[in-house]
């Protein structure tokens, strides 16, 4: 468990636990004559951690490229509630979304492979920082005051994710297991509203595997930021999710707690297959 | 050794502003993967501009560059958003195109407006002579040495350490991970012309007072080339080292050789660097998987 007091709330979400934070309406996505999605639509709520499932190419990782703005759905709609009213996500350029507080993390692994660790995490504070490019230029002033307020909050996710050894090393030369978590200290540092996980366990064994999963609860219940997670691995999920949401073939084809969806007929249809009859 | 001395101050100054001229080349290729042809034209047009602001508008000379930089930046930032922006997705060969073609314009441009004979300017920097080690040099060789020096290590600082410029490599290793850091690519592609006008305007100016504002400027761009293959494309201290060598090898050449074979020896020495590393002498190693 954590052993020392933050100061900074990672999470920027203002919205009351149980109240909706993301609404994904009807929504479709077609790359041509290829449907990726197709009538998806569900609720996730405040301080949950709601867990996206499917076979591969269900769709998962492209609803979550809809959320993030790098696919833009044609159908549908998907709103973002924050204190400031609801924000309708997909015409948005995704820059625009993460403003918003809406973080991620990618399916393979999509770091900055030749910045260190500490320019990783600090661009995460990018959308944070105010000053401009005259004041970057001139570095003393604005630019060193705020750089040196924003590296207060890296230094604890840092501490979170036990990173400290990494700090100044490029990305590229570390570990597989280190650049996921690299990767989710990024997102961390955005101070989410909205946190998105794209298989963060992919490729690990189990005792990274369980690492990273208390990471992610760690970082759940000390902050409360609601997290969309996908994850291939069932044990984990139906251990830490609080809802489920099933993908196949671009469709929705199941939705509830991890008790409702592991004895749906459907989802077990399509994870193992019908029986022949 | 007095020859040396001063063949090697000669060397440095031009190299000093090859490797700014390259710097602008090396910026834009880095954070929007453009090859741009017009780099020399660049130059070319930054020195008109300030002679324009200088000399016709009669501006003092701080005013004087303050207002070409500016001009320069929003050169850059034009450009980018009325003639590269439109070919994002383009085949790479398709955006060579168009950039020389820009290249053809810009120096078509200042020749319409500025005609094609050399154009009267004061010197800028003193032309007194200096003794440096019992050899009497031009100091305004020195000073633009100092000069692109401080610029290229400011440009270098800001690219590493400055917000901005850590957004700029963000982009240049990883667009789709950069926005969703809320980083503005489109935003970041301006600057990285802006700041490539402006440093192209720097070299143009500074060669402008060592030699004459005229068209050869845009043909001392051409030089970019070997510079920048030769220190690799997205490198930025490869564009000091490649500069400083091939401004180095040009001196030397024509100081104890031959001023002809001076044009042809870079591209010579070019062609050696590229058998034994391929991707420049900094040039980051790319390996294309299908």
């Amino acid at each position: 468990m954590l052993t020392r007091a933050y100061h900074h709330a990672l999470n920027s979400s203002t919205i009351a636990p149980g109240e909706p934070v993301l609404d994904i309406v009807d929504i479709g996505l077609h790359f041509g004559g290829v449907t990726a999605l197709k009538d998806v639509g569900f609720r996730v709520t405040q301080g949950h951690i709601h867990s996206v499932i499917g076979p591969n190419g269900a769709g998962k990782s492209s609803l979550l490229n809809c959320i993030s703005g790098l696919y833009h759905p044609q159908e549908g709609s998907i709103h973002l509630h924050t204190a400031s009213g609801a924000h309708e996500l997909t015409a948005m350029q995704p820059h625009r979304i993460a403003r918003l507080g809406v973080a991620r993390s990618f399916q393979n692994i999509e770091l900055f492979t030749h910045l260190t660790v500490l320019e990783n995490l600090m661009l995460g504070r990018h959308v944070h920082m105010r000053h401009g490019v005259l004041a970057s230029m001139a570095w003393f002033g604005p630019a060193r005051r705020q750089e040196i307020e924003h590296r207060g909050l890296v230094e604890e996710v840092i501490d979170l994710l036990s990173l400290q050894p990494h700090r100044h090393k490029p990305v590229g030369a570390l570990a597989y297991g280190v650049q996921k978590r690299v990767e989710l200290g990024r997102a961390l540092c955005l101070q989410p509203a909205l946190l998105l996980l794209d298989e963060p366990m992919a490729g690990m064994n189990s005792e990274e595997k369980e690492d990273v999963a208390r990471y992610i609860l760690d970082v759940h219940e000390l902050a409360g930021v609601t997290v969309i997670l996908i994850e291939h691995d069932m044990a984990v999920v139906m251990d830490i999710s609080d809802r489920v949401s099933v993908l196949d073939f671009g469709r929705l084809i199941a939705d509830g707690t991890p008790d409702e969806v592991k004895t749906n007929s459907q989802v077990v249809e399509a994870y193992l297959g019908a029986e022949e009859h | 050794m007095s020859t040396f001395l001063s063949l090697t101050v000669y060397g440095l100054a031009d190299g000093a502003i090859l490797a700014l001229a390259a710097l602008g080349f090396v910026l834009i290729y880095k954070a929007t993967q453009v090859i741009n042809f017009a780099q020399g034209e660049f130059l070319l047009v930054g020195a008109y501009l300030f002679y324009t602001c200088f000399v016709i508008f009669r501006l003092p000379l701080v005013v004087a560059v303050v207002a070409a930089a500016a001009l320069a930046v929003l050169l850059g930032v034009l450009v980018e958003r009325f003639i590269l922006r439109p070919l994002v997705g383009e085949n790479a060969i398709s955006v060579i195109m168009v950039t020389i073609g820009l290249s053809s314009v810009l120096k078509s441009l200042v020749q319409l407006f500025f005609g094609t004979s050399v154009r009267e300017q004061p010197k800028i920097l003193p032309t007194t002579q200096v003794k440096l080690l019992g050899v009497s040099i031009q100091l305004d060789r020195l000073l633009a040495i100092v000069i692109a020096g401080i610029v290229l290590v400011g440009f270098t600082i800001f690219f590493r350490r400055s917000r901005h410029g850590i957004a700029m490599r963000a982009v240049a290793d990883d667009q789709p991970a950069a926005l969703t850091m809320g980083i503005s690519v489109r935003r970041v592609f301006a600057l990285a012309w802006a700041l490539a006008a402006t440093s192209a305007l720097i070299a143009g100016v500074l060669l402008a007072d060592l030699s004459a504002v005229d068209q050869n400027i845009a043909a001392f761009g051409l030089v970019v080339f070997p510079v920048v293959i030769m220190g690799g494309l997205d490198s930025v201290p490869g564009t000091i080292v490649g500069g400083l060598t091939i401004g180095l090898l040009k001196s030397y050449v024509s100081g104890y050789a031959d001023a002809g074979l001076a044009e042809v020896i870079p591209y010579i020495v070019l062609t050696g660097v590229l058998m034994v590393r391929p991707y420049g002498i900094f040039g980051e190693t790319r390996i294309e998987r299908v």
